[in-house]
């Protein structure tokens, strides 16, 4: 088992976000191969693997921060197919020669030890030999923020079994230790050294101004402008739902490892697209907008599906044009190339224009749902929120299943309540038995 | 980009076209020895890329996409010349002879230069930007002194011609007649800022204010390189004074591999550039002139792969640096401040804060 570590890609950067894996468990890699998009405070990169073998497993998820020097993916390394994965230990040995002496008593160049690293302790008599020096606790070896972390938790460090590289104790460590004790001696976590803010960094709470400006442009005026001129010129009403998805959880479980979508992003947001194209086949006036010039109402039978993305620039809502002619692997792929390009800034003013209904998907933050505005000149937004494990009453039991909580935000002006439900209906109908309705289609 | 004061002599196509002051004087042996370079050059450059990405390297400034501007002037270079290099140079450093696995060693950090700089005649890269052009310019007035018949070739990039150094080098190669030639890779960026903003006329246009000649020549064609830098090299050893080269050609890739170039250029910029890549237009010349076969093309592919898997092998087996190594080689004598940054990094290692 060979394990590859985050390394700092940048110059003197603590960590990245994983934003799209490239292979999954089981894959054989070459050497070379991409693995992984990360971002960084300065770009995203693609990581390259540095072995030939299998990936054995993937130690973080689209989303996921990952500190420096964690392990990102473990390989099984064939080594007669990969004689350049055993060269790893040689990196981190230095060769007897190249070790250095202390040039001068007292400081300068130690040699590297695979044990803990010892704490020269201040204050100590400088005159007091080393050998009498009782040997000093070995310290837990880790970084200064994990320390300061581990401190918030209250997670005593030496306790703490390290899995990072040489046995460093990595941010997830301490967090698992934290997690696995009781609550109440668990203090709230620490104030994050910055905070993102529609596509920028701002200063954290304590270390900002205590009031501070920031000009609107950019996306945060596109969205500023685009929130109030549908407030202020469409009435607007929302209807929402519980469905049990259930089934829609087995299906995507079911295909996620087919070699059709073994390149393609495949989630619960795949299978709300088509059921929201489905939907507007079926009533037709959903995908509608006023026109307000002509006192006219535009009922479109495309569907040029928006997608509201959260991306490191702030809010944009690239669309995916002629949405319903595709089919499950066909959506699966539009939708993971509009989040990457999206993702990458690359998206094209026509990339976000002339959307005729959109879904926006909150769950990934962890939230159940949200009463949506409308992108300005659209008829309906349907939100989503996140997948859980929840009760729900089946007959006279209550049984566990995957539950999520879907909305749809309306121009009230030509689309009526009636209509709105038996929309979210059909869509909510689709999510529980998505077998029989993409054989429908 | 093709304008009239361009020396092109071979099109992105691959076809020759004739220049009033500058004709080919390669063959077809000579050329595909010229394939190989950069062939090979570029896989340098996308290992060395690929080995940062997986933590091996601190940094790399790939080089993509001017490998027709290194080789050509790196080989139009006599044995006694002496180059001054920035960070970018890997295509004059493989021409003098430096063994690659050296260049890497800088980038890992696991030496402060690399090579013998007399051994190659080829300078280690000054990272300080612009600074090796005045280096270069003081070399060449010694070479000068000496009455030795050498000339003295220096690189920067559009970023560095607006550097005080490379300004002050000028007037002082211009005063002195000095037998330097520079040599300005025009990349389009100085690392995001575009040439367009950093110069109101093209660059090589500055010389003649200086009192020298400016040349601009496509430095995507590795013939019109070649020709241009042995005519200023030649003109430099027989008393002629400077030359200003400005190679306009694209960096395909980021500035280093630190910076994100999708944050300050367009995806469509890029594509243009790919149409006129260097060792593509050499290639259609070599089929279609000098019938050279596929078999040929295919063997120095494999040896540009055999050649990354040992660049691979050697960088790995060249050890960590040692964090507190940067303290002994910044200042020839002890500082106070260098003191305290050693023992904060000391005791920073020692938390298990440094690795």
């Amino acid at each position: 088992m060979e394990v590859f570590f985050l390394p700092d890609v940048g110059e003197g950067l603590i960590e990245a976000e994983i934003v799209a894996w490239k292979v999954a468990v089981g894959d054989r890699v070459t050497l070379n191969q991409p693995l992984v998009d990360v971002e960084t405070a300065k770009a995203v990169v693609e990581l390259p693997s540095p072995f030939a073998g299998v990936v054995a497993t993937l130690h973080a998820a689209v989303g996921d921060t990952v500190e420096v020097n964690a392990p990102l993916v473990s390989f099984d390394v064939d080594r007669e197919t990969a004689p350049h994965a055993s060269e790893k230990q040689v990196v981190h040995d230095v060769p007897d020669e190249e070790r250095r002496e202390p040039v001068l008593i007292g400081y300068g160049v130690a040699h590297e030890e695979s044990v803990a690293p010892r704490r020269r302790r201040r204050g100590a008599p400088t005159s007091t030999p080393p050998a009498a020096s009782p040997a000093p606790t070995p310290l837990a070896r880790t970084t200064p923020p994990v320390r300061l972390l581990a401190k918030h938790l209250g997670v005593e460090l030496t306790t703490v079994r390290g899995t990072g590289r040489d046995g460093i104790i990595t941010r997830e460590d301490v967090e698992r230790a934290g997690n696995s004790g009781p609550a109440s001696s668990r203090a709230p976590a620490p104030l994050a050294a910055r905070s993102r803010f529609v596509g920028r960094e701002i200063a954290s709470w304590s270390e900002g101004a205590r009031e501070e400006r920031i000009a609107v442009k950019g996306v945060l005026k596109s969205m500023a402008e685009a929130m109030l001129e549908s407030t202020t010129h469409q009435p607007q009403a929302s209807v929402w739902t519980r469905v049990d998805a259930t089934k829609t959880v087995e299906l995507l479980r079911g295909l996620k490892d087919h070699p059709r979508f073994s390149e393609v992003r495949l989630s619960a947001l795949t299978v709300v697209a088509l059921a929201v194209c489905d939907a507007a086949r079926h009533y037709p006036g959903i995908n509608s907008s006023f026109d307000e010039s002509r006192n006219e109402v535009v009922v479109r039978r495309y569907v040029n599906l928006g997608i509201a993305a959260d991306t490191p620039r702030g809010l944009v809502v690239p669309n995916v044009k002629d949405a319903d002619r595709l089919d499950l692997a066909g959506m699966a792929r539009e939708l993971t190339t509009l989040v990457e390009k999206a993702r990458d800034a690359t998206t094209t003013p026509a990339e976000m224009a002339a959307t005729t209904i959109t879904i926006t998907n909150v769950g990934p933050f962890g939230v159940d749902g949200a009463m949506a505005i409308l992108p300005p000149g659209t008829g309906a937004i349907i939100c989503v929120g996140q997948v859980v494990k929840a009760p729900w009453v089946q007959g006279d039991a209550v049984v566990v299943r995957d539950v999520v909580e879907i909305s749809m935000t309306f121009d009230h002006r030509q689309i009526d309540g009636a209509l709105a439900s038996r929309v979210l209906r059909h869509i909510g109908a689709f999510l529980e038995d998505p077998a029989t309705a993409l054989l429908a289609r | 980009m093709i304008d009239e004061e361009l020396v092109q002599l071979l099109t992105p196509e691959g076809e020759r076209v004739t220049h009033p002051e500058y004709a080919s004087t390669l063959n077809g042996e000579q050329i595909l020895s010229m394939y190989r370079d950069m062939v090979i050059v570029r896989r340098l450059c996308n290992e060395s890329t690929s080995l940062q990405r997986q933590g091996q390297l601190a940094l790399w400034a790939p080089m993509q996409g001017q490998e027709g501007a290194q080789i050509g002037a790196g080989r139009a270079l006599q044995p006694m010349d002496f180059t001054f290099p920035t960070y970018r140079e890997h295509g004059i450093a493989w021409c003098r002879g430096v063994p690659p696995e050296n260049v890497l060693r800088l980038f890992r950090a696991v030496s402060t230069g690399g090579w013998d700089p007399q051994k190659y005649r080829h300078h280690v890269p000054t990272i300080v930007l612009g600074n090796q052009v005045l280096n270069a310019v003081g070399y060449a007035m010694g070479v000068q002194r000496d009455g030795a018949n050498e000339a003295v070739l220096t690189f920067f990039g559009d970023g560095a011609s607006s550097q005080g150094d490379v300004l002050e080098a000028f007037v002082w190669a211009s005063s002195f007649n000095t037998p330097v030639v520079f040599f300005c890779q025009n990349n389009q960026f100085g690392i995001s800022t575009p040439s367009s903003t950093q110069s109101k006329v093209p660059l090589f246009r500055r010389a003649r204010g200086f009192g020298f000649p400016g040349v601009r020549v496509d430095g995507n064609d590795l013939l019109a390189c070649y020709e241009v830098t042995k005519a200023a090299l030649e003109n430099a050893r027989a008393g002629g004074g400077p030359t200003m080269i400005e190679a306009y050609t694209y960096r395909m890739g980021a500035h280093t591999t630190s910076d994100d170039p999708t944050r300050y250029r367009v995806d469509a910029e890029v594509e243009v550039w790919k149409h006129r890549d260097p060792i593509e237009r050499i290639k259609a010349l070599l089929v279609r002139e000098y019938q050279t076969r596929p078999a040929a093309f295919e063997a120095i592919a494999q040896e540009a792969e055999a050649f990354a898997l040992k660049l691979r092998d050697d960088v790995l087996a060249m050890g960590r640096p040692d964090p507190l190594s940067m303290f002994e080689n910044a200042y020839s004598e002890t500082h106070p401040l260098i003191e305290e940054g050693r023992r904060e990094m000391t005791e920073l290692m020692a938390a298990g804060g440094a690795h």
